[in-house]
């Protein structure tokens, strides 16, 4: 039952990834990274982390991607503009080149790294622990209490810059 | 019970793919789209290894990722923005005046 769960969620993420950089118009992609999106927050339930699915839907799927949603609408730029040529863009020989032995090299590096895993299986007594929001939210303001705040003041400098950034010069 | 092994491929493919879409795509919206997915397969490589060692610390990290995200969606929209009331176009190869 959980391995379908998790083979249905893993293959709605992959495929709605794949489709969200294989389409031409920013509207569609902005949709199905919503849908791979949800997947993951299904992912999450299945890893005992339920707060963290609820704020993928509310953060990810509600906010962030609402406000790509309304530059793509903004902006009003549906279709890209084809490659100028093929030898130019990387799907030349030399960017297929580069991209196959960095491929190769990724694929190495994750068998050599899953390979030397250890066979330490999941203790399902801990289960209860890990999904605890009151546990999560007392480690939050106790042992990352410094971080949290310092996350504050980022959204604080990123929401100024935005901001000047956007603003039309006079 | 699903094996740490898998989510941490399924991971690696979904940061390849986003990976992939900020090389391949010419336009600079699908390219934040593209580290969008990549952020999230690190935020599924947390949570897995959390759970796995039994701890909360990879969900706390995660949510974390999820802020620095908020951010940059942010910041790179609102660059989108003034580039395109720059020069009326998105494709990354349009923006190369600092390119040595």
């Amino acid at each position: 039952m959980e391995t379908a769960a998790f083979y249905i969620f893993a293959t709605i993420a992959v495929l709605a990834s794949l489709f969200v950089v294989g389409q031409r118009n920013p509207m569609y992609s902005v949709m199905l990274l919503i849908t791979s999106f949800g997947a993951l927050a299904g992912l999450y339930v299945l890893l005992d982390a339920p707060f963290t699915a609820v704020t993928q839907i509310i953060i990810y799927a509600g906010a962030i991607m609402v406000l790509f949603l309304f530059v793509v609408m903004l902006l009003n730029v549906p279709r890209e503009e084809p490659a100028p040529s093929a030898a130019a863009s990387l799907l030349g020989p030399t960017g297929l080149k580069i991209g196959a032995v960095l491929s190769a090299l990724l694929a190495i590096e994750m068998v050599w790294a899953l390979s030397r895993l250890p066979a330490r299986s999941f203790n399902p007594g801990q289960a209860d622990q890990v999904s605890d929001v009151g546990n999560i939210g007392r480690m939050l303001f106790t042992q990352h209490a410094f971080a949290f705040e310092a996350t504050s003041v980022l959204i604080l400098v990123a929401m100024v810059g935005a901001v000047v950034i956007a603003r039309r010069e006079h | 019970m699903v094996p740490l092994t898998h989510y941490l491929v399924l991971s690696g493919i979904l940061f390849a793919i986003g990976t992939a879409g900020v090389f391949l795509r010419r336009n600079l919206i699908t390219v934040l789209l593209s580290i969008e997915i990549m952020l999230n397969a690190v935020n599924l490589t947390f949570v897995a290894v959390g759970r796995q060692i039994g701890t909360v610390d990879g969900q706390i990290i995660t949510f974390f990722v999820m802020t620095v995200a908020a951010a940059e969606a942010a910041v790179g929209l609102a660059l989108v923005i003034a580039l395109f009331r720059h020069r009326e176009t998105l494709s990354p190869d349009a923006f190369t005046s600092l390119k040595w």
